[in-house]
């Protein structure tokens, strides 16, 4: 393997990561926080994705549908909890599951009314369009340096919200103590449905940047939900910076997977998992 | 009418079926410090939480201020001036020091605000030391130190301390003894539970006992304290 494909190897592998983490941030938050198992968490991700190509379509520019969309997916998020998830705070996970399996199965439908079955790509934006030339033959796409960017903001924000903020502060009380934290004066549950919204938009947000990338179709939530669960299990339960560091070691993993050992490249995640639960059960950065 | 920062009347709680608390009648006016005493389980703690909109009673009222907040928002009684030191002190382990003061920070009715950062840290030099020490790192009598500093960052007119010498030693607990009553000196109303009750009705300028979720006794502190029959029958001291 020489330097430049080793090169495009890494990139693809840390972006991979980075668009997990959008995913799996808002997850972890979720279940650290409110403690609700969201199945419906990737369907989130396919809404973003649909929202993409089709107002895409409809304006002719991607920057402007995700303009568009991400509002719309707030107001999604704050709807649905204030709908379903805030009566399930209290309840067993076992309701959580069941309600949010059920939701999976709404969405799929609504997709399938709104915007048929077919599989859809949305353009680059013109842009981005372009390539980096590495060696005579290979060259690495713009637009995927753009996509970890913008990941790399947003986990920077992140992290600067939750731990650097009031609000964040608030946030974090809320996880250890939610009446002390009302009994402070502070409406916890309008905190929660800010968690919940945001956390949607996050994933939202994923299926929008990266639907250039990987093309829009039926059921792609599941897949990402899976992979994110595995990085909320590896990461540590409700820890942002363990997302993190699960989606690197995930995305990374399974890019030099495929290069490597293609034969068991399906495998690798789930042998970190494996490894990490018998290793260190509450996950790298969880609480024990 | 405005004097009264807390009233409830005749409340009614259960915890599912049980009845913990018959009726009760029970105030706390501008500036004033309340004991509030009782056995092990005769509802104290219950109608702390009731009237600070933790548990809903099945009867009865609770003003703040005037207003009926008997099915308000925990948050919206907190906001009118009320914080509350729990049992147990409810601090938030994952949390810095300075973190558990500052997410509570707010100015108080009408916007005065005695208490910040500063002057907490001075009324609390220990915790000053620790400021960036996670709240689990704390001794006993520390986290409660935290636990009142942190109501006081939300400039209260009152404050509800539910045995806040509990389980500390001696010299910790004469300390935080001390601090309330500086806390009472500087004006803020306080509602005092505490198995101490030699120090209670020493602070109270009133005193309510609670026997079996009833009033069994509300009036001048030195009325019960004098009355050793009294005494017996409702503390067992």
């Amino acid at each position: 393997m020489d330097f430049a494909f080793f090169l495009i190897q890494l990139l693809n592998g840390l972006q991979y990561g980075l668009l997990l983490f959008l995913v799996a941030s808002g997850l972890t938050l979720v279940f650290g926080i409110m403690g609700i198992i969201n199945l419906a968490h990737g369907s989130f991700y396919m809404v973003g994705a649909y929202l993409a190509w089709s107002l895409s379509s409809l304006t002719g520019s991607l920057a402007a549908a995700i303009l568009l969309a991400i509002p719309l997916t707030v107001i999604l998020g704050m709807a649905l909890e204030r709908l379903l998830f805030r009566h399930l705070y209290q309840r067993d996970h076992l309701y959580q599951v069941l309600l949010t399996y059920g939701l999976i199965l709404v969405f799929e439908e609504l997709r399938s009314i709104i915007w048929g079955d077919d599989v859809h790509g949305v353009v680059v934006p013109a842009l981005l369009n372009a390539s980096i030339p590495l060696t005579d033959n290979l060259s690495y796409p713009v637009y995927r340096l753009a996509i970890s960017g913008v990941c790399l903001l947003l986990a920077a924000g992140l992290y600067f919200l939750i731990q650097k903020t009031r609000l964040g502060m608030m946030i974090r009380a809320g996880a250890s103590n939610r009446d002390m934290v009302q009994s402070l004066g502070i409406d916890i549950k309008l905190i929660y449905t800010l968690v919940f919204a945001l956390g949607i938009a996050l994933a939202a947000f994923a299926g929008m940047i990266n639907a250039p990338l990987s093309s829009v179709f039926p059921n792609m939530g599941s897949q990402v939900l899976i992979i994110c669960f595995v990085v909320v299990v590896i990461g540590g339960i409700g820890s942002v910076k363990g997302a993190m560091a699960a989606s690197l070691m995930i995305g990374l993993g399974e890019t030099f997977g495929q290069v490597l050992m293609p034969d068991f490249a399906g495998m690798i995640v789930y042998v970190l998992m494996a490894i990490v639960l018998v290793w260190r059960p509450e996950g790298l950065f969880g609480r024990a | 009418m405005t004097d009264t920062l807390l009233q409830a009347s005749s409340l009614h709680t259960y915890y599912g079926v049980s009845h913990i608390l018959h009726g009760v009648d029970f105030s706390a006016r501008k500036g004033e410090t309340v004991g509030l005493m009782g056995r092990n389980g005769m509802g104290k703690t219950t109608l702390l939480k009731t009237m600070l909109g933790l548990v809903r009673p099945r009867e009865g009222q609770v003003r703040v201020r005037g207003e009926d907040m008997t099915q308000a928002a925990t948050h919206a009684i907190a906001r009118r001036g009320i914080a509350y030191v729990p049992e147990g002190r409810g601090i938030f382990p994952n949390l810095s020091v300075r973190e558990n003061l500052v997410m509570a920070a707010r100015a108080g009715v009408d916007g005065h605000r005695e208490w910040d950062f500063d002057r907490v840290i001075d009324t609390f030099p220990r915790l000053g030391e620790r400021l960036s020490n996670g709240g689990a790192q704390l001794s006993g009598g520390e986290q409660q130190m935290l636990t009142i500093g942190r109501a006081l960052m939300t400039n209260p007119d009152l404050l509800i301390l539910d045995e806040a010498t509990e389980g500390l030693a001696p010299l910790i607990a004469r300390e935080i003894w001390s601090i309330i009553k500086t806390i009472r000196a500087s004006g803020i109303a306080t509602v005092i539970v505490d198995k101490n009750y030699a120090a209670v009705m020493a602070l109270a300028d009133r005193s309510v006992v609670l026997v079996k979720g009833r009033v069994a006794f509300a009036g001048a502190s030195s009325e019960l304290s004098e009355n050793q029959e009294l005494m017996h029958r409702f503390l067992g001291v």
